[in-house]
């Protein structure tokens, strides 16, 4: 199966759910709706046709221009996005599955965005999204346990996202 | 004084509390520094509390500030002990993005380093598991064998661990000459060595009773999980990206005869010359994870020497590496190859620089050790390393 059969397949199922599509990239993609995601991805796993049984990677990619100069020539809008790519061992075939978020919940700086885990469905994304909430700053809603991962219990800030500063002190330990 | 004659006398004057335990993050048998909080009662471990992120790095961050090529550094000190194994992943992953297509002498040169990455790694895979369990000896015939090999790694360039040999484009270097001939002369004398190793520690009385049994992962839970590699295959998942991944990686194996190492109807591949499957072991189990790696150390012996008859007959050249600044065209893409702790990641995103907008390394590791805490439990203090030990970690992939 390719990528233009997932899309099908999930625009049946899921009409509002999908909300955008790129099968001409070198890995397709597809974009889909928040609210729809835990279904979505539930779907994916369980179908016969799809078994998209392993969540290989989740992860967050930050859209903004820190540099006022260079913000003007970009043609996106300031924004995040989560992308998740998954695999089948049985069919051997990946997608790659993205949602398209605020990066501020509304617009207020400091109020992370929220996007519903997906734990429940693999396991893999408990870590995985505990991880993403550490670096990129992403509220995973209903998840078991989020809380850091690999930077420490009282950092603070989000260092993957591109307007980050690093800290000037932490413990008594000079940053730069 | 009195004497307990009644044994339930002792069994009530014995009883334990639930107490927290510390392990690490400074314990040598944690491959790294890991910490682990248990909850025990008696010897009996209730719960496993992982915590990483001690040698955090921030590599993703810093990858958002150089070119594609002066990242391969820090893919090395990811996994620092298959060092050559990361650079492979990272350079296919700029060359997917690139649709650079490497000269046929390129494709063979990097299977010939690859496969010879992965003996290196599983023999500290399998010294470490023996420390892990208790016994030295093991470790010092791994390293003596793997020092020979980190010489080839110096010789080719210049680097023993932190190589940065393979580089999006092809290698910094071809082969030294003669170098083949070396490389020959140590997979002759290595052959007969894996014997001591299966006396060691495969079919050890010892080492059965310590790991045979213990830390069963199922099937299910191990892709659940999105283990793989080694701790994959050691369930029973017949799964191995060199034959199953994406064409870009898979045809570097292309015409190489190999069979992937994992359990079909109670038999592995080519087992007849090793020691069998003890009774007493369980699919899944410590032991078959350290089973499949001893055997996929003989079959990476075997692709070493296709590689080499087909590297010596190929036409091309080596492939010369991108320039440090290659501009990068507009894009994202993600591949995952077989490293010897399973399959690691690379996810790539260009703005059309030379500098990525984001790059990151998903890491094999840190899904293998995410499954601990489940195969952990109920099981005893002193199996925790045993566990742990079985999957193999490197804590520098984990915390990159």
């Amino acid at each position: 199966m390719t990528g233009v059969d997932f899309l099908n397949k999930l625009k049946q199922q899921f009409a509002d759910g999908v909300v955008t599509a790129n099968l001409e990239a070198i890995d397709p993609w597809i974009e889909v709706s928040p609210s729809a995601l835990v279904e979505i991805c539930r779907y994916l796993r369980d179908e016969p046709d799809l078994r998209f049984e392993v969540l290989n990677c989740v992860t967050a990619v930050d859209y903004f221009e820190p540099d006022p100069k260079k913000a003007k020539k970009v043609d996106w809008e300031p924004h995040l996005e989560v992308v998740y790519h998954v695999s089948s061992v049985t069919h051997k075939h990946s997608l790659v599955l993205k949602i398209n978020l605020a990066r501020w919940k509304d617009d207020q700086e400091g109020q992370l965005p929220e996007v519903p885990s997906v734990a429940a469905v693999w396991s893999t994304a408990d870590w995985h999204e505990r991880e993403v909430f550490d670096l990129s700053g992403i509220n995973f809603t209903g998840h078991p346990d989020l809380r850091r991962i690999l930077c420490p219990e009282d950092w603070v800030g989000h260092p993957l996202r591109k307007d980050y500063e690093m800290p000037l002190e932490y413990h008594g330990i000079r940053g730069r | 004084m009195a004497t307990a004659e009644d044994p339930r006398i002792i069994e009530f004057d014995v009883r334990t509390d639930e107490m927290l335990v510390n392990m690490g993050p400074q314990h040598p048998s944690t491959h790294g520094v890991l910490r682990l909080v248990l909850r025990t009662d008696g010897e009996v471990v209730s719960e496993v509390m992982p915590h990483i992120g001690y040698l955090h790095r921030c590599a993703e961050k810093i990858g958002e500030n150089l070119t594609t090529r002066q990242w391969v550094p820090y893919t090395d000190r990811m996994d620092y002990l298959a060092a050559m194994n990361m650079n492979l992943g990272w350079a296919l992953t700029v060359e997917k993005l690139l649709e650079h297509e490497l000269p046929e002498k390129a494709r063979h040169l990097r299977v010939i380093i690859a496969e010879m990455g992965r003996i290196a790694s599983h023999l500290v895979g399998m010294g470490a598991y023996g420390l892990d369990l208790g016994t030295f000896s093991p470790f010092l015939y791994a390293f003596r064998e793997r020092e020979k090999i980190l010489d080839l790694f110096e010789d080719v360039c210049g680097a023993r661990l932190t190589t940065s040999y393979l580089t999006p484009g092809g290698a910094t270097a071809d082969l030294p000459g003669g170098w083949l001939q070396k490389c020959e002369k140590f997979l002759d004398q290595f052959i007969p060595n894996i014997q001591e190793y299966h006396t060691l520690l495969t079919s050890n009385a010892i080492f059965i009773k310590r790991t045979a049994g213990i830390g069963v992962l199922a099937p299910e839970m191990a892709l659940d999980y999105g283990c793989t590699g080694p701790v994959l295959r050691g369930s029973g998942v017949d799964y191995d990206l060199r034959r199953d991944g994406e064409e870009r990686y898979t045809e570097m194996y292309d015409g190489y005869a190999f069979e992937v190492v994992c359990e079909r109807d109670g038999h592995y591949p080519r087992d007849h010359d090793y020691p069998p499957v003890p009774s007493e072991t369980v699919l899944g189990d410590c032991w078959h994870r350290f089973y499949v790696r001893m055997l996929e150390v003989v079959q990476a012996i075997d692709l070493v020497r296709q590689a080499m008859d087909r590297y010596s007959t190929a036409s091309g050249n080596w492939g010369e590496p991108i320039k440090i600044t290659q501009k990068i065209p507009r894009g994202e893409v993600y591949l995952e190859t077989e490293a010897p702790r399973g399959q690691m990641g690379f996810y790539l995103v260009s703005d059309g620089s030379s500098i990525p907008w984001r790059v990151r390394a998903r890491s094999s590791s840190f899904c293998n050790l995410s499954v601990c805490p489940e195969i952990c439990r109920g099981c005893l203090i002193a199996d925790v390393p045993a566990i742990v030990g079985s999957t193999d970690i490197v804590m520098g992939e984990i915390d990159r």
